[in-house]
């Protein structure tokens, strides 16, 4: 293969997670709810998704159980901030907390051992082409999930009643309950596909990525997909480029690495993600006036209907 | 049928019941978690809780433990008044073992009792100047001191990773990713014969006895609660918020690094890649637990070192993965979190409601 | 043949929150095509009576007849599929959308999207409300706001319309409008509960009224018979003093000098200050007029000193110009604050009244010791305050948030005054306070002014302003007119000011 088109396939995988865990934290975020326990959830859904493919052989299974798990955890966080109108800040800390320790419990048993990477879907013919058919086909399904997720979400928010109801909560969730509307079933909905889709993030980490399990192996990615949100200005579209962006800075380090390219220490390489992370936050900030009008209005706002 | 029911005041009664109404919860799903994990839970719990805690070398570890979670925790309850939400406090605790530590390491061959005190400001003036990237960016564009602090953790554990594989290395240690034993004078000895308890425990003592003193009696600590609960009234006072987010990022920065010193300076006598089990993460449990109170977090930083000790003896004793503390580390923070309704909420039994009828 | 039914009657309606009644045993008949007035003070339970209706809130007794069916409204959808509108007194507005979803998400019916847009043009074209519906509803004025929640519920043809306070934020002209329009539902046969406590209105527009007095009907009237000063007691429940008005007192000499003060707004949806002039003598009282948003809240940060302006000059107490010192350093040269929002602007509801004392209080009086607080003084000051003002509260160890509306008003007002301030700033000092809380705190203004402070009352309540001032001017999109004599000054001058008609002349010279 092609070594730019090599690169760029490894770019989309290092971005698939960042997508799909941004994805699901920009919905949550829309109702009005700050979940910080991404990382928890996506360590969660990586070790649930790689031990039940391990010990069922079904990579379905897998990833059923990684969304699961990743649901699980924040209907944790939606019962907690939601039902007893707990600080979110606080609550997906701990959820951050316990995510990391529960995963690393369950996985202890896990460590070290390989699994196989989820399946390419190999479209006969359209695989075989020159350069687009390695970087349009022959993606694991999860891949294509994250694109597909981000156009379904950008039409959801923007087309849908559905969609729209869920923006007038995080809006305004007093005058969306006064219209009627039950601001807190659609919080913890919003709150559950978060978890779906960073538990989908885990698992394409431990399935596809490196296909193992390695203790905090998300190693900030969770975050990272926060900081992509703000990035995105809660826009599902600007989501892609956030990620592929940090995907390309990624593997771009991996290479710089591994070709030995610069003769700084690998750990100095290793800093990129995380710098560009506050680089990229630093730029948003001071670049934009208008920042206050993206944010949804009653973000991280506990809301309690009256009696 | 149950009525939640606001109560017009908070109650004072559940903000001091709650930390112990989760402890308790903790302990018994923590005995279901050993049950599933197929242990006896009252063997298990033993072990957790009450093995390390008898006899005096456990209690100096508990004392050992508690040290950078009371220094942390103290800072991090000061910022979380203020609704300043630094969670970086283990790279600042890295960077002051790295400022620290390097200082040890320069002035390797010189026994001289000015060296601690230059490892002291080292290591509070790296912890500090990690914080102060946060601070500078948040007080001038707004950005969001969270994701800041947390990314420069990773950046700082990477940082000290690169000094021991690289020329921190110890010349003479069979190439092992670690620096030289720091000479005498750069060292912590133990205060109390048969443990390895320092020094550093007195200095966190202190540090949350003026952190009392400090917020409960001058106009300083005041503001802190104020910027907190409602920055237009703080605005109102006159009270700046910019003053206040640095002075709490510096100060949990400050103390994160002298965390970390008196880690790499006690017990480790070196600096390694892994300088801390997560203490500046914990943290935030034990500035919640304490109820962001001096006072409360000295006593909650105690109970969660029981945690990290426990899981070491149950690892030992009972066999058990010694993950389990981070997990009985969160579940504790989920139960403080959820029992923390009480404290603005009543439950009220009420009698079905006369005269309702369905069409 | 008889009478048609009431369009709705309430009876036996009763409604608890703990630890008040905020409705009891409430009956309320409204008849077809009247517009029916529903009258009380602050408190007096009609906001929860109209959640009701409206399915917000569930009633804990009594019944709810809908043309004579007995129904229950358990959601706000159902009581729109009925034909009840509402338009709320805080408007239910999303910032970030546009006006066509905002409606869209106040209709039962679900149009296409091209549809609705026609609808929407179609009805707001016809009753006179014309509004684009592709602009997001921040970039539109009060009264266009307004428009939406009215026209979202016109295009469901309501049978009945509640509207709850709905000209507190309207200028003269705006409210004139806005009658007119509910004139002409009325005669298409439309119901019309109107809840205001401004007594001319009501007599202007209603056939009929009902006045709540602490939960409970005290009176069904006619209030075009009526005079406002009666339903004004049956309200209150007590006969009325009026505050006695000023005398003139302009011959002293000047305290707060403000002199083309500008100021960019913080906020993007701020507005922005441009060449405000004005001056307070000692002894008078001052009062600045205005609908909401035209700068008032820019105007008080920049005079308290919680945003600094531009340059010293431009802000004078006496003769120290103190633009660009902070709200502490001008309060040790006695200029005191009182901001329009109590909760977690002027008091912080989570602290104490002690704590509270200690917040704007501790640069002018001597609380503190080498920077530690002197406990023992400040709970002195706190206790001063409940005594002198009348707060009824258990002690001074509660929290701000658990006295009544008016009860804390009075504690904010008393800590600013008791500082003996040369200059007192005060913002709606009276708004959302109960009728005796608001009668005590127009005579303290008048009683410092009394005694030589210069007073600075900034308000949308023109009565309020009316009553109270020597002399007034009208801010409109950061701009101040030229002052008045409040004594010969006209309303309709005024209300063309407020509504931005007349291009404020240049502020007289000082």
């Amino acid at each position: 293969m092609d070594p730019i088109v090599a690169t760029t396939v490894s770019v989309i995988s290092a971005a698939t997670p960042l997508l799909l865990a941004a994805n699901g934290e920009l919905v949550a975020e829309k109702a009005g709810v700050l979940n910080l326990g991404v990382e928890g959830m996506m360590l969660v859904g990586a070790v649930s998704g790689f031990a039940v493919t391990l010990i069922t052989g079904s990579a379905t299974l897998g990833i059923l159980a990684a969304a699961s798990a990743g649901a699980l955890l924040a209907l944790l966080f939606g019962l907690l901030t939601l039902g007893l109108m707990a600080n979110q800040v606080a609550t997906g800390l701990a959820l951050t907390i316990f995510g990391v320790g529960v995963s690393s419990l369950v996985g202890a048993g896990f460590v070290g051992t390989p699994v196989e990477r989820l399946p390419r879907l190999d479209i006969p013919g359209l695989s075989d082409l020159p350069v687009l058919g390695p970087l349009l086909f022959g993606h694991d399904a999860l891949v294509y999930l994250s694109v597909a997720m981000v156009a379904l979400t950008a039409w959801f928010l923007g087309r849908t009643r559905a969609g729209m109801i869920l923006r007038a909560c995080g809006e305004n969730d007093e005058a969306a309950h006064a219209l009627g509307y039950p601001v807190i079933a659609v919080r913890f909905a919003a709150v559950l596909f978060g978890g779906v889709m960073s538990g989908l993030a885990g698992a394409f980490l431990s399935l596809s990525y490196t296909p193992m399990w390695v203790e905090a192996m998300t190693a900030g990615r969770g975050w990272i997909a926060l900081a992509l949100v703000v990035f995105a200005a809660w826009r599902p579209w600007r989501l892609l480029i956030g990620a592929y962006l940090f995907g390309g800075v990624t593997i771009l380090q991996l290479h710089a690495q591994g070709l030995g390219l610069f003769a700084v220490p690998s750990q100095v390489l290793s800093m990129l993600p995380y710098l560009a992370t506050i680089l990229v936050l630093t730029l948003i900030a001071a670049g934009s006036g208008r920042r206050r009008l993206d944010a949804p209005a009653c973000l991280g706002r506990p809301f309690r209907p009256p009696a | 049928m149950l009525r939640i029911e606001a109560r017009p005041e908070p109650s004072r009664r559940m903000l001091l019941a709650t930390p112990f109404l989760a402890v308790l919860l903790t302990v018994v799903s923590g005995a279901l978690l050993f049950a599933l994990l197929g242990r006896d839970p009252l063997v298990s719990l033993h072990a957790f809780f009450v093995t390390p805690v008898s006899s005096l070398y456990g209690l100096g570890e508990l004392g050992l433990k508690a040290t950078p979670l009371i220094l942390i925790g103290i800072g991090l309850a000061a910022g979380f008044r203020a609704n300043v939400w630094n969670i970086g406090a283990e790279g600042q605790l890295v960077l002051g073992a790295v400022c620290g530590g390097g200082v040890a390491l320069w002035f390797w061959e010189v026994d001289a009792p000015w060296v601690f005190p230059l490892m002291v400001v080292a290591a509070v003036a790296g912890g500090m100047a990690w914080a102060a990237i946060p601070a500078f960016l948040k007080t001038r564009l707004e950005v969001n001191e969270i994701l800041v602090s947390l990314m420069l953790t990773y950046v700082a554990v990477l940082l000290l990773s690169a000094l021991v594989y690289g020329p921190w290395k110890d010349p003479e240690g069979f190439n092992f990713p670690q620096s030289r034993m720091f000479g005498e004078a750069a060292l912590m000895p133990p205060v109390v014969e048969g443990t390895r308890l320092h020094a550093g425990i007195l200095v966190a003592l202190a540090v949350a006895l003026a952190a009392w003193l400090w917020q409960a009696r001058t106009l300083s600590g005041f503001t802190l609660k104020v910027v907190g609960l409602a920055p237009a009234a703080a605005r109102f006072a006159g009270f700046e918020r910019r003053r206040t987010v640095w002075l709490t990022l510096l100060l949990g920065g400050g103390l994160a690094g002298l965390a970390g010193l008196f880690e790499v300076a006690g017990p480790i006598g070196q600096l390694v890649p892994q300088v801390s089990p997560g203490y500046g993460f914990t943290a935030i449990i034990v500035a919640f637990l304490g109820r962001l109170h001096p006072v409360g977090v000295v006593l909650a930083a105690l109970l969660v070192a029981l945690s990290y000790i426990g899981g070491e003896t149950a690892q030992i004793e009972a066999g058990l993965p010694q993950a389990v503390t981070g997990v009985f580390q969160g579940m504790l923070l989920f139960f403080l979190l959820a029992t923390d309704f009480l404290i603005r909420y009543r439950l009220r039994p009420v009698a079905r409601r006369r005269g309702a009828e369905g069409r | 043949m008889s009478a048609p039914p009431n369009r709705l009657e309430l009876r036996g309606i009763t409604k608890r929150f703990p630890g008040v009644l905020a409705n009891d045993r409430v009956d309320l008949a409204v008849r077809p095509g009247e517009i029916h007035a529903l009258l009380g003070e602050n408190g007096a339970g009609k906001s929860t009576l109209v959640k009701i209706v409206y399915g917000v809130l569930q009633p804990d007794e009594g019944e709810i007849l809908w043309e004579g069916r007995r129904v229950e409204i358990r959601s706000p959808h159902q009581a729109r599929r009925l034909g009840i509108g509402m338009v709320f007194q805080h408007f239910t507005l999303f910032e970030a959308l546009s006006v066509r979803e905002n409606i869209a998400l106040g209709l039962e019916e679900r149009y296409e999207r091209g549809e609705l847009e026609r609808r929407i043009r179609e009805v707001s074209e016809g009753y006179g409300l014309p509004l684009d519906p592709d602009r997001d509803v921040h970039t539109l004025s009060v009264g266009e706001r307004q428009r939406i929640e009215i026209l979202r519920c016109l295009l469901q043809n309501p049978r009945l319309l509640v509207m709850d306070e709905p000209t507190s934020v309207l200028t003269p002209q705006e409210v004139d409008r806005l009658f007119a329009t509910l004139r002409r539902l009325a005669a298409e046969g439309c119901s019309i509960l109107y809840i205001s406590h401004k007594l001319e209105e009501v007599k202007a527009l209603c056939e009929r009224a009902t006045i709540l007095r602490g939960g409970r009907v005290v009176a069904v009237c006619d209030p075009r018979v009526e005079t406002a000063r009666s339903m004004a007691e049956t309200m209150v429940g007590a006969a009325i003093r009026e505050p006695a008005r000023p005398a003139g007192r302009l011959k002293r000499a000047p305290r707060l000098l403000v002199d083309r003060l500008s100021l960019e707004p913080e906020d993007p949806f701020g507005t922005a200050l441009r060449d405000i002039t004005f001056l307070v003598r000692r002894g008078e009282i001052f009062g600045i007029a205005g609908v909401a948003g035209n700068g008032q809240d820019e105007l008080l940060a920049a005079l308290s000193g919680e945003r600094p302006a531009p340059k010293p000059e431009m802000v004078r107490i006496g003769d120290a110009r103190v633009g660009r010192l902070g709200p502490t350093a001008r309060r040790r040269l006695g200029l005191c604050v009182i901001p329009e929002e109590r909760n977690g602007h002027a008091a912080v509801p989570e602290l104490t009244l002690t704590e509270n004392a200690l917040l704007s209080a501790h640069g002018r009086l001597q609380l503190l010791r080498l920077g530690f607080v002197r406990r023992r003084a400040v709970a002195a000051f706190a206790r001063r305050i409940v005594e002198r003002f009348d707060v009824r509260t258990p002690g001074i160890e509660v929290t701000a948030g658990s006295l009544s509306g008016g009860n804390l008003q009075k504690f904010v007002v008393g800590r600013e005054i008791l500082q003996n301030p040369e200059v007192l700033i005060a913002a709606q000092p009276t708004w959302g306070v109960d009728a005796g809380a608001a009668v005590a705190i127009h005579a303290a203004l008048l009683e410092l002014a009394e005694r030589g402070t210069a007073v600075l009352v900034i308000s949308q309540d023109l009565d309020e302003l009316l009553a109270l001032t020597d002399r007034l001017a009208v801010i409109h999109a950061g701009r101040l007119s030229r002052s008045f004599e409040t004594r010969d000054v006209e309303i309709a001058r005024i209300g063309m000011l407020m509504a931005g008609v007349e291009e404020p002349a240049p502020a007289e010279a000082s």
